[in-house]
């Protein structure tokens, strides 16, 4: 209020002011009728969570990896690939598909590094501006080539998801995925979804380490996914944002792609480096699409590109260089496992430590979830009520669907964190 | 739906080892495949009928077509893959040195030792960018005293350069104001249309180049600027007009802000080389800071990619200045929701090289320096040219406006056939609508290159 009154006797003066032709044009505006639009769910903790003065404050909110001292990491492999770019390179734009060793670097990872769909040239691939971006590109692709089509959501899902295939236009529906009672994946409800939804349908997949669950099908069950999809002849669509940050070994994270690409799927996969290279704020990821042949492989990256073309015209840089560098050489990308794995070791040691000092207090309720779960997420099963409880009493900041993200537990909090979570929900 | 792609590029080497020649295939009206193989092994059959299920599995994306190449981005590719000597590339606007080498500004190599000497980390930035780049992009467009940033007018947003910033406003539009449209300048650069159709915003076309002058259809541009439906967004390039070069004067654009105030159009402004057209960082602002002087409520889309060699950083941001604090609240906040399921956030290291070389008064300084330099080498390739030109050529035609011109481009006047023949004859790579960049000009070329304009265009139609 004390702003606003600011921000008027300014205007008052600076009331010698006037446009300097006739027309009033300060008094109306021609969007007047734009409405404030709601925060984002999970970026506008993080913004109440840094405008608290509480000491105790605990962020659990986004997805960001924290070492145990709560502070973000920049990967040693990353600086050292810095140091080696830095102003050695001009900044000419990237073609239009983005750098082609980061591209190259990328399918290797997802698709093996011998795939045969690689050296038959079979996928199209674009850098793509992290994994929000491939997702873009995907469903923009999706509705400009296959415009009857809608897409398959999991329950729950990152909530951007609903917001990129809808920006896209186009339609959407869910199939079942979590299973409140357990914490864990509903098998036989997903299975039903699944194989009542029409042929050839397209669905939207998390590779590994589900957000906002941390809930994974096992391999088994991956096979059996695989399996039914095949039947119904459906679409698979992966993102995969934490390769690597699962298990701590990329090649492992991959795996159900790899059942998937093995049955003989053409699949589609969004990958980010975010998370397991720490490159946030780069935004560097890539968008594939596995087709026919090379030919078709062509035309389809040409078309994904006149997509981005109208968007941003061709991908940044600086993002795309770090990954390549780290990926194409070897002593790098051995630091870089090693880093990738170092990150996961913490979340695991986390969320065992989060499980035995709630367990150690009493609880009457079952924790198991916290260890079974994988990845950044854990899935609390926490009510909204009880997450405002935790944020009002006890200044833990988390979204409000009960997720909360391992990656800002530490050593320093973690018994902070277990007794108010006890707290709000004996 | 389901057909059998036996292609020699898709078939495993399982389906070969199979002996396709001794098996009988069929596809039964349900899509199923039967396969019978006459008096060979079981295993041979379980192989076969495995690569028949892989094979089964027909792309859903079959019948994409292969996307035409772009055409500015286009030229380069072909560029390198010429490999005659005096191949000229004059096609992206991306600046060159004298030696045609790309250029890194010294200011941005500071920065980033800097940046790195720092050794920030590389946490998501909020949705709207880096607060510090967005304060400094709004002020070196408007002037820090500007009254619309004192009363905190003005909506900022980073976005993906120019391209970027383009879209978040043509998406905004479309939301906001579903049944308004935009009138682009005939010609404009080519992704323009790309980005207002993508964004399901209609558009039409208002004159503006005068083929018989190769100047400015000044009463074309105002006729047809009055035509359009009232509350139409004019899309306007505030300075060095792509792909043309030519630029209102003060006077024209005056004139054109009358016409917008009559009809309650809304100007929306593409700065894509704010202090590269003139040399001064203010002077290329005039135009921009003149609509907001009367009052008006602007768009304008900004890019570091010219100006800082920024290109493939990607920075750049939508400003929209509106008539309270209040509505330029919610309109940021709804720019935000549209970059989220696009992109998220935007990426930080073109924000901070720029953030640091505007918030060091030295840097800045030095910027404003290598900034005459560049736009100072183009208009001396300028001059260079047009002597060889008006020397050379025999017939009395005026170049002239090739002084006149400002900016990366100049727009030649030759057509597409003669274009080509830029190409096919003379290796000089440049766009078919004439459009010739000058930042890939060097003063030892123009000779060469004042010949090849000389025989396209006297002896080509």
């Amino acid at each position: 209020m004390a702003f606003r009154a600011m921000i008027s006797s300014r205007a008052i003066q600076q009331s010698n002011w006037v446009p300097s032709v006739g027309v009033a044009r300060q008094m109306s505006s021609w969007f007047g009728h734009v409405e404030p639009a709601a925060k984002d769910p999970i970026l506008g903790v993080t913004e109440a969570f840094l405008a608290d003065p509480s000491p105790d404050k605990v962020n659990v909110g986004v997805g960001a990896y924290r070492d145990d001292n709560g502070k973000p990491v920049v990967l040693e492999c990353v600086r050292e690939a810095e140091r080696r770019i830095a102003g050695n390179l001009n900044m000419e734009y990237l073609p239009m598909g983005g750098s082609s060793h980061m591209i190259e670097e990328s399918l290797k990872l997802a698709y093996g590094e011998d795939s045969d769909f690689i050296k038959d040239k079979r996928i199209a691939a674009v850098q793509a501006l992290s994994g929000t971006g491939a997702c873009r590109l995907f469903a923009d692709f999706q509705k400009r080539f296959l415009p009857d089509s809608q897409i398959y959501i999991p329950v729950p899902t990152w909530a951007n998801h609903h917001n990129i295939w809808r920006d896209a236009r186009v339609p959407q529906n869910t199939f079942r995925y979590y299973h409140a009672e357990t914490k864990g994946l509903d098998f036989s409800s997903l299975m039903e979804d699944i194989k009542n939804a029409p042929n050839g349908s397209f669905f939207l997949l998390h590779a590994c380490a589900h957000n906002p669950t941390g809930v994974d099908p096992s391999e088994e069950q991956w096979r059996e996914i695989s399996h039914v999809f095949k039947s119904k002849n459906h679409f698979p669509f992966f993102d995969m944002a934490y390769q690597g940050f699962a298990s701590g070994d990329p090649e492992r994270d991959a795996k159900a792609i790899r059942i998937f690409l093995d049955d003989g799927h053409l699949i589609g996969c969004a990958q980010s480096f975010a998370k397991n290279m720490g490159l946030y704020g780069q935004r560097a990821g890539c968008l594939s699409i596995l087709c026919d042949n090379e030919m078709e492989a062509v035309a389809v990256k040409s078309q994904l590109q006149q997509i981005g073309r109208p968007m941003y015209s061709n991908p940044p840089v600086h993002g795309a260089l770090i990954v390549s560098t780290i990926l194409g050489d070897p002593e790098l990308k051995k630091l870089w496992l090693q880093e990738v794995k170092g990150m996961a070791d913490r979340i695991i040691g986390m969320r065992t430590a989060l499980r035995d000092n709630i367990e150690k207090l009493g609880s009457p309720l079952s924790w198991e979830h916290i260890t079974n779960q994988i990845g950044m997420f854990c899935y609390s099963g926490m009510t909204p009520e009880q997450v405002n409880r935790l944020t009002n009493e006890y200044h833990i900041y988390m979204t409000r669907n009960g997720r909360i993200s391992m990656a800002g537990v530490t050593t320093g909090n973690v018994g902070y964190l277990a007794s108010a979570i006890h707290e709000v929900t004996k | 739906m389901a057909s059998l792609a036996f292609s020699s590029t898709s078939a495993s080497p399982v389906a070969l080892r199979g002996r396709p020649n001794k098996l009988a295939i069929g596809v039964s009206q349900s899509g199923a495949c039967h396969v019978s193989a006459r008096g060979s092994d079981r295993k041979a059959r379980i192989f076969i009928t495995r690569a028949v299920a892989v094979e089964k599995k027909v792309s859903r994306f079959e019948d994409v077509a292969m996307a035409p190449p772009d055409p500015i981005l286009g030229v380069s590719e072909a560029f390198r893959a010429c490999t005659n000597e005096s191949k000229l590339n004059l096609g992206v606007g991306a600046y060159r040195t004298e030696d045609l080498q790309p250029y890194v500004l010294k200011v941005v190599k500071k920065a980033e030792t800097l940046m790195l000497e720092k050794g920030e980390n590389k946490e998501y930035l909020p949705i709207e960018g880096l607060v510090a780049f967005n304060k400094a992009t709004a002020e070196l467009l408007l002037g820090a005293d500007n009254h619309a940033i004192q009363s905190q007018r003005v909506a900022t947003v980073q976005g993906l350069s120019g391209t970027g910033s383009l879209r978040l406003a043509a998406a905004f539009i479309n939301r906001y104001c579903p049944s308004a449209k935009v009138l682009i300048s005939s010609p404009t650069w080519g992704n323009h249309k790309n980005i207002f159709n993508d964004a399901g915003v209609p558009w039409s076309e208002y004159r503006y180049y005068d083929p018989k002058t190769v100047g400015l259809d000044f009463e074309g541009m105002i006729a047809d600027i009055k035509a359009a439906p009232s509350g139409s967004f004019i899309l306007l390039h505030g300075c060095a007009h792509n792909p043309t070069g030519i630029d209102p004067t003060p006077e024209q654009w005056t004139k054109i802000a009358d016409v917008l105030e009559e009809k309650g159009h809304t100007p929306f402004f593409d700065v894509a080389y704010q202090g590269f057209a003139s040399g001064s960082l203010d002077e290329d602002a005039f135009s921009v800071r003149l609509f907001v002087e009367r009052g008006f409520e602007v768009f304008v889309a900004q890019s570091y990619s010219k100006n800082l060699g920024l290109y493939s950083e990607r920075i750049g941001a939508i400003n929209v200045v509106c008539s309270s604090s209040d509505v330029a609240n919610r309109v940021k906040s709804q720019l935000k929701r549209l970059a989220r399921p696009m992109y998220s956030n935007p990426p930080v290291h073109g924000a901070r090289i720029v953030a640091n070389v505007v918030g060091d008064p030295n840097l800045f300084s030095e910027w404003k320096t290598e900034m005459e330099e560049m736009a100072g080498r183009i208009k001396n390739v300028r001059k260079r040219l047009y002597d060889n030109l008006s020397q050379k050529d025999k017939s009395g035609k005026d170049w002239s406006f090739i002084l006149r011109q400002i900016g990366m481009f100049s727009y030649t006047g030759l057509n597409t056939s003669q274009s080509e023949n830029m190409t096919n004859k003379w290796h000089v790579y440049m766009t078919k609508d004439g459009r010739i960049s000058l930042a890939g000009l060097s003063l030892a070329k123009c000779d060469y290159l004042a010949d090849a304009i000389i025989d396209s265009y006297h002896n080509v139609n």
